[in-house]
């Protein structure tokens, strides 16, 4: 079944973690964020709370694609025929 | 009729004009009608997920809760941007794995990665119970809609009758595939009136946002504010992470990442659609400006909130067109769930039962079941009773149930076994039933623990007693399971 398998897998990288900080910020916060005072931009403290990191969790994702489709172009520029370490890391990834 | 009624039907009109133009000159395969024959771009994949977000939960539901309870309804605009950061690495392996394998359903996952015909049938029942309550929302915000657009001429038992009546219609004559453009003309229609309901109101009877808020703390203290006991930071945070990780385990949404071109679609989405979410903003605004304008709305009728507030501003052409909007949000999300429903019970239920039906049998099968599958919705909605928030958390306890068996999946040989899948979901799934149907919470089954853990939501007792069993019996039964995969598939 392998012969299908569609455009290469991207390989996991560390700055992938970052994907999960925005949401440990916005439910972390929320026993200490749960205040009315101070208004920011005209919102009771804790909705403001919440539309930050809903923003940022935007700007991250944003930020992890760039760097994703950077990684991509690299290889398939760096490597006309995929390194013996490619091949690796595409099939470690897939077995268990 | 009023104006307002009359502005309604045209909206009608228009989306079945729009459902008979999507269909003409088509004739679908399977795989094109169900799945779109994979080609679709980042923008309609956009457009199919955010048609099946943004439905009269959001609009009538998100308000009526920010009107009823407060600051708990802000939990509504966390769940989203978190199910999608995880989307990001979710979705392309089930895409990679259903392009691959050429499934159609969410059921087939199942059947493939665990080699299992019955789990198939096992988790469309319990994505079918988990429709239900969902369609019986869009039915009550639909009967809503109508009776209050009415003036008080059509009750609100009639106009559930009227609108899902409007619904299998507009399901007859459309299917699925109206759903793309459906979409756009609601998204838009939501966009607007949200936009302008939630910026006018609060200028026009406060003088402004933070004039707003200092209003309703004087009159209702602490209500922007998460109280310290119920709805406490707890419950918060226990309901964001079981909707969040429940997001994607719809059928109709899990089964809409297979229309995807490819899997770069996910990744732009998982970017975009948090910023999306932003209109939720302004959902809450209405609600939260209607408390002190049309006060005294009590439990379930909290859901009148946004349709009052505009009756009572607005002329009745205004109104018809806010109406329009909530038609659209209930009519296209809520034709996709009845379709997804009668698809599931004939294709991934009746066949699997009944081996050898025919693809034509299981085709008219699956359209008979649109009307009494309408039926059970409209005779669970016209029982007094739960407002449009509530309904939606119990199926998000259901279909969160199944996030632990595709999480495990995702490696080429499960991580799970397919004892340990079954016996996962029916211990979760026993557990949300036992939990509904007797009303238990945390607190009045363990009255002596602490606060911050009887406020979590029932349905993470669920996921957890859900993972145990996964864990317990797939590691009992894992050496046995991982031999069977290792020979060639004959049995599929």
């Amino acid at each position: 079944m392998s012969e299908t398998v569609p455009a290469r897998p991207p390989r996991r990288r560390a700055y992938h973690w970052l994907a999960a900080l925005p949401a440990l910020c916005m439910l972390g916060g929320v026993p200490f964020a749960n205040r009315v005072e101070p208004y920011v931009l005209g919102l009771p403290f804790l909705l403001f709370w919440i539309l930050l990191w809903v923003v940022v969790t935007s700007g991250v994702m944003g930020l992890i694609y760039a760097l994703d489709e950077a990684a991509a172009r690299r290889r398939s520029e760096g490597a006309g025929a995929a390194s013996p370490d490619e091949r690796a890391g595409g099939v470690a990834r897939g077995g268990r | 009729m009023s104006a307002a009624l009359g502005i309604i039907v045209a909206f009608l009109l228009v989306l079945l004009a729009l459902g008979v133009l999507a269909r003409r000159g088509r004739t679908m395969t399977l795989e094109q009608w169900s799945v779109g024959g994979r080609g679709f771009g980042t923008i309609f994949v956009f457009l199919l997920m955010a048609g099946e977000i943004y439905t009269t939960f959001t609009f009538l539901g998100g308000s009526g809760w920010a009107y009823g309870k407060g600051a708990p309804t802000f939990y509504i605009l966390c769940y989203g941007a978190i199910a999608y950061a995880l989307s990001y690495f979710l979705l392309p392996p089930i895409w990679r794995y259903a392009t691959e394998h050429r499934l159609l359903s969410q059921a087939d996952f199942f059947v493939a990665k665990y080699r299992s015909r019955s789990l198939g049938v096992l988790v469309s029942l319990v994505s079918v119970a988990a429709i239900v309550p969902y369609l019986v929302l869009q039915l009550k915000g639909l009967g809503i809609i109508v009776s209050e657009a009415s003036y008080g001429t059509v009750s609100p038992a009639l106009a559930v009758w009227l609108s899902t009546g409007a619904l299998v219609l507009y399901v007859v004559i459309s299917g699925v595939h109206g759903s793309a453009w459906t979409a756009v003309l609601k998204d838009i229609m939501i966009l607007g009136v949200a936009a302008f309901l939630g910026l006018y109101l609060p200028y026009h009877y406060y003088g402004g946002f933070t004039e707003m808020w200092r209003a309703i703390e004087r009159s209702r203290p602490g209500f922007l504010t998460l109280p310290a006991r119920g709805m406490s930071p707890a419950w918060l945070i226990s309901t964001v992470v079981l909707t969040a990780l429940g997001f994607y385990m719809w059928p109709h949404t899990f089964a809409s990442t297979y229309t995807a071109r490819g899997e770069r679609v996910f990744r732009r989405n998982a970017v975009i659609m948090p910023l999306y979410q932003l209109v939720m903003l302004f959902v809450f605004f209405i609600g939260f400006a209607a408390i002190l304008r049309v006060p005294g709305l009590k439990g379930a009728q909290a859901d009148l909130a946004l349709l009052r507030v505009s009756k009572a501003t607005f002329p009745e052409g205004i109104v018809g067109i806010v109406g329009g909007a909530g038609l659209l949000t209930a009519l296209v999300p809520g034709s996709m769930l009845l379709v997804t429903a009668a698809t599931i019970l004939a294709q991934n239920v009746y066949r699997v039962a009944v081996p050898g039906t025919s693809d034509r049998t299981v085709a008219i099968l699956a359209k008979v079941l649109v009307p009494v599958i309408a039926l059970v919705a409209i005779w669970l909605t016209l029982r007094p009773g739960n407002a449009l928030v509530p309904l939606l958390l119990m199926g998000y306890n259901l279909v969160t149930q199944l996030f632990p068996l595709v999480l495990l999946a995702l490696p080429r040989i499960p991580l799970a076994t397919r004892a340990g899948a079954f016996a996962g979901v029916l211990a979760g799934e026993a557990t949300v039933a036992y939990l509904t149907l007797s009303g238990a919470t945390l607190a009045t089954l363990f009255p002596c623990w602490p606060e911050a853990v009887t406020d979590l939501n029932v349905g993470i007792v669920a996921l957890l007693v859900n993972i145990a069993a996964v864990v317990v019996v797939s590691v009992a039964t894992r050496r046995a399971f991982v031999d069977e995969l290792r020979v060639p598939a004959a049995a599929r």
